[in-house]
């Protein structure tokens, strides 16, 4: 992180960047090998599930970011994105026996392309007709997959996964190590996105979309690009869920959980750099495992509410803009 | 499937019955969303806490649902007034309305949500009184009394609204907000304590809403969701701000879904307010009444 703050205020030779990022990848990668130690060392497939959830969280709320941080429009459809690569699993599965790896593609394209259908519909309208239309598609969908019998109705469908995998060992294993890929990935992409024209244009759309607009910023394109992106991410975060618990059915698929907490984390992180998202996630991630396992599930949810209304109301730019702000004030 | 006369008319009664009770739930979004600007989406968690507040006192004590909601109303209309000068001072007035404002509200909804989960559970819950279960019969086309009964309740709700609405004082400065928020302040009324109060008036229909639903079906905490859509669905078609319109979108919302389950299965219904609210913003965002 603070080497890349340095990177944008300053402007090192080419060389420098490149030993720079030589370094961040190697700090990652020893970082990867730690915590697959760590969790192999409890020595319980448990350990593994639990991490995905987490991780699965970073890549969804990474995600919503790049439109409700960057952009400043409130996705409440995750749900539906999420579910559209949880059924793309399950149709694939069916129908062609296809295996997870050749799913993910298909997925992110397809939720891609009903976000960029979504916000074609209403992006051109306020901010506030996006969000309820996206709460809307939500239960659209939901009501069709529940209604479509190939992929198992409404009374949901199975998946039977391998018992092992080369290299990675166990199923669990598996799964863990292709979320936190693409969860890393996403956060590299947000990251991207943050420093380049995109990521301008979508902040000075947040600012204010009337002026960014008519001083050429092509508003309506950035907003497509970015909710594709958006919902194709989502979609990727749903694909290998159907493996994850071996049964979806449309409830599971469309929680309204997921949907919950994909908003909470980035507000609770902070939403105007990549850090917020991964931030937030890791710790509702971990306090939800933590509070499903020692006392009950309707609880936890109870505070992800309490904590998303306090963090919006009192810290409203969420833990990184609280510690930057109090970083400033020292300075 | 024969598309019979009966069945005609019996979906079409069904349709407009239901439509009077959708009129009832969207009277506090047209106030809230069209005259106020706010996005108020838990407005459906309120229905489901004025629904167990009836099933609460009607099992405990035996009141009649309806007369519960009198008694309870007040106080909705307090807790509105709270919730809208908490939002005023944490969003409002630093204009974050938008995105943070979008949140504070899921955040409510779901707490409003999971709050009656952990008291009441998951297991749907019903009221009873003396018009739930006989129906009006004429040759025919039968009519449940407990889908009239919402009918002229909420009718009769949405009438009082209105009338309100354009002959008192405070009405009409409602009505003022809703246009131009200055020029309320330039003659002398402050516009935010107009939006409290409306904004309560709104959250008091919203509960009075939910005691009606809990008298024409059985309520489990998170049969508000449905009602998300559906409500905005009415609010946008109606046009924001006309309280006609709203109760002629209700009529449309209700008779589209009557013949959707009726004609398609119930398990299509749900999607209906949504397809209705999706084509509505793609082809005409102003609604039917919008100018």
């Amino acid at each position: 992180m603070s080497a890349t703050t340095n990177a944008s205020s300053e402007v090192p030779s080419a060389s420098a960047v490149w030993l720079k990022r030589l370094l961040g990848c190697g700090i990652g990668a020893v970082l990867i090998v730690l915590l697959f130690a760590a969790l192999d060392w409890t020595g319980t497939d448990y350990a593994y599930l639990a991490a995905y959830t987490v991780v699965q969280f970073i890549l969804l709320a990474t995600a919503w970011n790049i439109l409700g941080g960057y952009a400043g429009y409130v996705n409440f459809g995750t749900a539906a994105f999420f579910a559209i690569g949880c059924y793309t699993t399950v149709f694939c599965y069916k129908a062609f026996q296809l295996p997870l790896l050749a799913t993910l593609p298909i997925s992110a394209v397809l939720a891609g392309l009903v976000g960029l259908g979504t916000g074609y519909l209403t992006l051109r309208l306020r901010g506030v007709f996006f969000s309820i239309c996206t709460l809307a598609m939500a239960v659209v969908l939901q009501t069709l997959v529940t209604n479509w019998n190939y992929v198992g109705g409404s009374r949901g469908a199975y998946i039977l996964r391998p018992e092992s995998v080369p290299l990675f060992g166990s199923y669990s294993r598996f799964l863990f190590a292709i979320m936190l890929a693409m969860a890393i990935g996403s956060v590299l992409l947000a990251r991207h996105i943050e420093r380049t024209w995109l990521g301008r244009g979508l902040a000075a759309i947040r600012d204010e979309e009337l002026a960014a607009e008519s001083s050429g910023v092509p508003a309506l394109r950035l907003k497509l690009i970015a909710t594709s992106l958006s919902g194709a991410l989502m979609g990727l975060a749903g694909t290998p869920f159907p493996y994850f618990i071996t049964y979806v059915d449309p409830t599971t698929a469309f929680s309204l959980n997921i949907a919950v907490n994909t908003i909470a984390m980035p507000l609770i992180g902070g939403t105007a750099t990549w850090l917020g998202p991964v931030v937030g996630a890791l710790l509702l991630g971990i306090i939800q495992q933590w509070v499903t396992v020692t006392i009950s599930s309707s609880l936890n949810l109870m505070i992800v509410g309490v904590l998303l209304v306090l963090f919006v109301a009192v810290a409203p730019n969420g833990m990184v803009g609280f510690v930057q702000g109090l970083r400033r004030r020292k300075a | 499937m024969d598309i019979t006369w009966d069945l005609f008319v019996n979906a079409l009664l069904s349709g407009l019955l239901l439509g009077g009770f959708y009129a009832a739930t969207a009277v506090g979004i047209t106030i809230a969303f069209g005259m106020l600007d706010i996005a108020n989406i838990a407005h459906p968690a309120f229905m489901m806490l004025g629904a167990f507040l009836a099933y609460y006192f009607n099992t405990w004590l035996g009141v009649d649902p309806l007369i519960v909601t009198l008694v309870v109303m007040p106080f909705a209309f307090l807790l509105g007034r709270c919730v809208y000068k908490l939002y005023y001072q944490a969003f409002e007035r630093r204009s974050d309305e938008s995105l943070q404002g979008l949140a504070f509200f899921f955040g409510v909804l779901f707490i409003v949500e999971v709050g009656l989960l952990l008291v009441f559970g998951v297991d749907y819950r019903f009221v009873t009184a003396p018009y739930i279960g006989p129906s009006i019969g004429m040759g025919p086309i039968s009519v449940p009394m407990r889908m009239v009964v919402p009918l002229l309740v909420g009718v009769g709700l949405v009438i009082s609204v209105q009338v309100f609405l354009s002959r008192t004082f405070m009405g009409r400065a409602i009505l003022a907000v809703a246009q131009d928020r200055e020029a309320l302040r330039l003659v002398g009324v402050d516009p935010i304590w107009i939006k409290e109060i409306a904004f309560g008036i709104a959250l008091a229909t919203a509960v009075a809403a939910g005691a009606l639903l809990i008298i024409i079906q059985p309520v489990e905490p998170s049969v508000g969701r449905d009602f998300i859509g559906r409500v905005f669905a009415i609010c946008v078609l109606g046009g924001m701000t006309s309280l006609g319109g709203t109760v002629l979108a209700s009529a449309i919302v209700g008779v589209a879904e009557s013949f959707t389950s009726t004609f398609a299965g119930p398990s299509w219904a749900p999607a209906v307010s949504f397809g209705l609210l999706i084509i509505t913003l793609a082809i005409r965002p102003s609604g039917i009444f919008g100018r």
